[in-house]
């Protein structure tokens, strides 16, 4: 009887060889809250150390982007714009972008660039991707003072700029947009511990995405006849959204914002279980 | 006693060679075969770990058929060779990798210290560094504002502490590195090779702490280390670990005797034999040389004998016999011969009585010579030999002693007030 008392007892962990993989442990990406916001101070303290300009190249790099656009895509090409400026319709389009393209190419690398950390110290590993995740973030906001700014300016120029009730699901559209980099960059991360090459197409892969995503181009500027195949690209509606919600103009609707919802839902619970396969054991294999 | 740590068996098995870059053939069979629940194709169960030995298989057992409990408070030394499962085991306490099979149960906060100073950043200061590393050990931002004032004391490098660590000395940043870790506070603590950093002073420092961590409030700790006198110092129960199984498990003191008599080099020969048939075309034969000692293992304490035997066939006037003493470097250190001897048909022994506390800890050769008349005319070099072992009572210094020699009490020291 004493013997039985003694063996039963509460075990705060136990280690076996595989967990459930529906188990995201939420609990204990709370605990290491701490840790998350200090890795978002790191990344932004540490980036721009030694730099003249600091964290101005956070608005430098998307103002440089809107130039270069500016001039290849709508005076050079002659690509249209919805009537909008096109230095205000190309800086809206790279800022959520950016955002996007940011997400993905910082978490992508999660375990093949932290792999001297994680090998010596457990901690949950989505930490770090939801810290780059929120870096980002904190990028878009800056970036979006410069929005704002423009804004001002070519309204007081009497451009025709309408901000609509739309407006208000902005912060949808950044969630979307945040989950959607995360899931595509966690999938990437987990399956490069073992097989590098997805890592070798992350970089022009982005760049491909881009184009087939209405960036430089409104999806007005398809024929209609081939618009359906834009639309299958979960961002498109994210970005028209986006523009829509801003500038007031954009081919958009609620039954392509819902698609591209579903979507990330989807690639999420995918990541997210990849994710949780691959933290496991990935310091074998990487 | 209430386990804190329950290891029911566990292994682990490790791929050797390349990963990843396996043919699509071998993928899909390794598929298929788990499908039916088994092991790769290639893994030959059974095969345990032995770096020396190469068996040609591409998996090897890391860890086989672990049992190892822990009691709350106890303060465990794990010691074993490079490659006997040490660090794959301390790897799945800390949940960096899993088991392949068998689990782990744990009760209670447990932290490990695989390493000192992981993630800092070269571009932070000191001050912010000890935050982001305090938190990527488990700690939390409070905890470790409230002792960062002692952290950074202890560390002792208070004049630098906002200057980014990549000015740092590479001592600097072990100290500081260290001084996070020692102020964690976790019911089990989990310690790699870490105190093998830094000067003798921060490690004597760093030797305290551990020893302050392991003694308060029923911590437990488990602790690996290849030096033995640490070990002894800080620990109370010793689990010695040979080709990724647990070879023994008791108290440290007899768990560090038996790992360092397993553990003699396989070069030395501490006592050889030789056949008449060596020796058969010389007036004489060695029939045997050899370090004798009272108890199990060659420490810097115990006085010690070389002997060496020899069988003479004819007559010899005035034979001697010379041993050089040898380092590890093959450098002599010092030789000494017999009296010369006359020499009769028979059998002689020669015995040198070497006392102790003279020779520092190390291995040594023994070179053997025979001469007649100042010539000599037969040698055989290193013909054994052996080591001795470190042995420190009440010493808070783990380093290693220099020199070749430590003639304590050949030479008389004093330290006296004069004025």
């Amino acid at each position: 009887m004493i013997e039985n008392k003694e063996t039963v007892q509460e075990w705060t962990e136990i280690i076996k060889p595989k967990r459930n993989l529906f188990d995201f442990h939420f609990k204990e990406i709370w605990r290491y809250r701490d840790l998350l916001f200090l890795l978002v101070r790191r990344d932004f303290v540490a980036a721009y150390k030694q730099t003249i300009l600091g964290p101005l190249w956070h608005v430098l790099q998307p103002i440089f982007t809107t130039i270069t656009f500016t001039i290849i895509f709508a005076n050079v090409a002659g690509i249209s714009t919805d009537g909008v400026p096109a230095p205000l319709f190309y800086f809206t389009g790279n800022l959520i972008w950016g955002f996007f393209s940011r997400c993905i190419q910082a978490t992508s690398g999660v375990f093949v660039g932290n792999q001297a950390i994680f090998s010596k110290v457990y901690f949950p590993r989505m930490i770090v991707p939801l810290s780059t995740i929120i870096t980002s973030f904190i990028a878009f906001l800056i970036q979006s003072v410069i929005l704002i700014a423009m804004y001002i300016y070519y309204y007081c120029q009497g451009a025709d700029l309408h901000l609509n009730s739309w407006a208000f699901l902005i912060p949808v559209f950044c969630l979307i947009m945040g989950f959607l980099g995360l899931a595509l960059g966690i999938i990437i991360s987990s399956v490069t511990t073992k097989y590098r090459d997805l890592s070798m197409f992350v970089g022009f892969g982005i760049q491909l995405l881009m184009y087939c995503t209405p960036i430089i181009y409104p999806v007005s500027f398809i024929p209609e006849q081939y618009r359906f195949l834009l639309l299958f690209n979960p961002l498109a509606p994210v970005v028209e959204g986006f523009k829509y919600s801003v500038l007031g103009v954009g081919t958009f609707n609620s039954a392509m914002l819902l698609y591209s919802i579903g979507v990330t839902i989807v690639l999420l619970l995918i990541g997210l279980v990849l994710f949780n396969k691959v933290e496991q054991k990935f310091i074998d294999t990487v | 006693m209430q386990p804190v740590i329950q290891i029911e068996n566990v292994s682990k098995l490790y791929k050797l060679g390349f990963y990843g870059a396996d043919t699509f053939k071998d993928e899909v069979l390794n598929f298929f075969a788990r499908l039916r629940g088994k092991g790769p194709v290639n893994s030959i169960v059974g095969s345990t770990n032995n770096l020396s030995h190469n068996d040609n298989n591409d998996y090897v057992w890391a860890l086989k058929d672990i049992n190892l409990t822990i009691n709350q408070g106890d303060i465990v030394g794990i010691i074993g060779k490079n490659g006997a499962g040490k660090s794959t085991l301390l790897k799945l306490l800390s949940k960096i990798t899993t088991p392949t099979t068998g689990s782990i149960k744990i009760k209670g906060r447990i932290a490990s210290l695989l390493e000192v100073g992981t993630g800092m950043h070269q571009e932070l200061t000191g001050r912010e560094n000890i935050f982001l590393n305090g938190a990527i050990l488990g700690m939390t931002k409070q905890e470790i504002k409230s002792k960062l004032d002692e952290i950074i004391d202890f560390a002792g490098i208070a004049k630098y502490i906002d200057t980014p660590i990549k000015r740092y000395s590479s001592g600097m940043r072990v100290r500081l590195g260290f001084a996070i870790a020692a102020f964690l506070e976790p019911e089990i603590l989990v310690v790699d090779e870490v105190l093998a950093v830094g000067d003798a002073e921060f490690q004597k420092k760093a030797i305290g702490k551990m020893q302050d961590i392991s003694q308060g409030n029923g911590r437990t700790v488990l602790f690996v280390s290849h030096n033995m006198t640490s070990i002894k110092n800080l620990c109370k129960t010793g689990v010695m670990m040979k080709n990724g199984r647990i070879d023994a498990v008791g108290n440290v003191d007899k768990i560090v005797a038996r790992y360092l008599i397993d553990n003699t080099n396989e070069n030395i020969s501490e006592k050889i034999y030789f056949k008449e048939d060596d020796f058969i075309d010389k007036d004489f034969y060695v029939c045997y040389a050899g370090v004798e000692y009272n108890g199990s293992i060659l420490t810097i304490k115990d006085n010690f004998d070389i002997i060496i035997e020899l069988t003479y066939r004819k007559s010899y006037p005035r034979n001697y016999i010379t041993i050089f003493f040898n380092d590890n470097m093959g450098n002599c250190i010092f030789a000494l011969n017999t009296e010369p001897v006359d020499i009769t048909k028979g059998k002689y022994k020669a015995n040198f009585h070497v006392p102790s506390n003279l020779l520092n800890d190390g291995m040594f050769n023994i070179t053997f010579m025979l001469g007649s008349n100042d010539k000599i005319f037969y040698q055989l070099k290193n013909i054994i030999s052996f080591e001795i072992n470190e042995h420190r009572e009440n010493s808070s210094w783990y380093g290693k002693y220099p020199g070749i020699f430590r003639p304590k009490g050949f030479i008389q020291t004093e330290f006296t007030q004069i004025e």
